[in-house]
């Protein structure tokens, strides 16, 4: 029998009970949320399970939500079934003040990079990382450029119009 | 239909002879010619400028442009384009340079020999650009003195040839000075350079 979404969301169900929440299916796309101390312990249920076999890890990213008090960061995985072909999203979400999260790296080698790459623009301190240090920007940056606590332009710039910057 | 083809078959004369220099002030008569050090070398320097391309983007396909037969580069004595910084007077930086790549474009500078110049072709090098953000430099300026400054998002060929030309008034007319001067030297000092 084809794996389905149903299935998928049943078995998590009976594996974690209430801790899995928030299921959603945008564009057929199964979503679900857990607490982020479980984050290792699904990924690895979706893994080893027999019958889910989430094997891929698609990718790995987070989104950062100001207005959602102690929910600030949220990581989100994208896993791939690749013998079903079938695919889920995986959020976990934490407090923006002490971001830390279990690392996948045991789990995915993928997420070596995509974890630091993650590190790097929302300040998402994964535990246990190997090297978790900034990827694609400069070293001596001193803030975590994707976090919308920041102008996205130099405010004290005059050289520039400021029409034509969102800033008239 | 297809278009009838226009052959462009008249012959413009030459408005001046661009392949000659001209020449500097002086005395001369019969047999010699005298004038200033400065000038003669300043005159066989913006002549024999050999430019070396720094082209990140969009502004680099202009320069290849400029390069090319149509706009020809070469006509100005800089046919020699060097790839090494080592060999060049003049450092062209065409594009967006990243933040990342700041340390790089001053690795290069600092490798050419004196006299070098430098002209940030397009708005991204002299100014950062559209790329107002926290990974683009905000102008090589910030990290390497530029001599000439091209505006254009992307500069025209013709642009880049009128800022080619600006060096060379630049490279004619600097004083054999002017590099060991207390002035340059705080100059160099401000970019932390020496």
């Amino acid at each position: 029998m084809a794996l389905t979404n149903d299935i998928v969301k049943q078995k998590l169900t009976e594996k974690f009970g209430e801790q899995v929440t928030n299921f959603i299916e945008p564009y057929g796309l199964l979503t679900f949320e857990a607490p982020k101390e479980l984050n290792l312990k699904v990924l690895n249920f979706l893994y080893d399970d027999e019958e889910l076999k989430f094997r891929f890890l698609t990718d790995l990213c987070a989104v950062h939500y100001p207005d959602q008090k102690g929910r600030e960061l949220a990581v989100v995985y994208h896993l791939h079934n690749m013998q079903d072909n079938i695919r889920v999203r995986f959020k976990v979400v934490t407090d923006i003040n002490q971001p830390d999260v279990y690392t996948a790296t045991g789990l995915f080698s993928s997420a070596n990079w995509m974890e630091r790459e993650t590190y790097d623009f929302f300040g998402v301190n994964f535990i246990g990382h190997p090297n978790l240090k900034r990827i694609l920007n400069v070293d001596e940056m001193e803030y975590f450029p994707l976090r919308k606590e920041y102008p996205l332009e130099d405010q004290v710039r005059i050289d520039k119009d400021d029409e034509m910057f969102g800033r008239g | 239909m297809s278009r009838p083809v226009s052959y462009n078959v008249k012959v413009k004369p030459l408005e001046s002879d661009i392949s000659m220099a001209e020449m500097p002030e002086g005395h001369q008569g019969e047999g010699f010619f005298a004038t200033s050090f400065d000038k003669v070398i300043g005159l066989a320097r913006k002549n024999s400028i050999w430019p070396l391309p720094f082209a990140t983007s969009c502004c680099g396909i202009e320069f290849m442009a400029t390069m090319g037969s149509h706009y020809d580069l070469g006509r100005f004595g800089a046919e020699r384009v060097g790839f090494s910084p080592r060999q060049c007077d003049l450092l062209m930086v065409m594009g967006t340079i990243a933040k990342k790549m700041g340390p790089v474009v001053k690795q290069v500078y600092l490798q050419m020999a004196e006299p070098r110049w430098v002209i940030a072709v397009g708005a991204c090098a002299s100014s950062g650009g559209i790329f107002d953000t926290y990974s683009v430099l905000q102008g090589i300026d910030q990290i390497v003195p530029v001599d000439v400054y091209v505006p254009g998002c992307p500069p025209r060929p013709e642009a880049i040839l009128d800022g080619f030309m600006r060096i060379q008034d630049l490279v004619g007319k600097e004083s054999l000075r002017r590099r060991n001067s207390e002035k340059y030297k705080e100059l160099l000092e401000s970019y932390g350079i020496q």
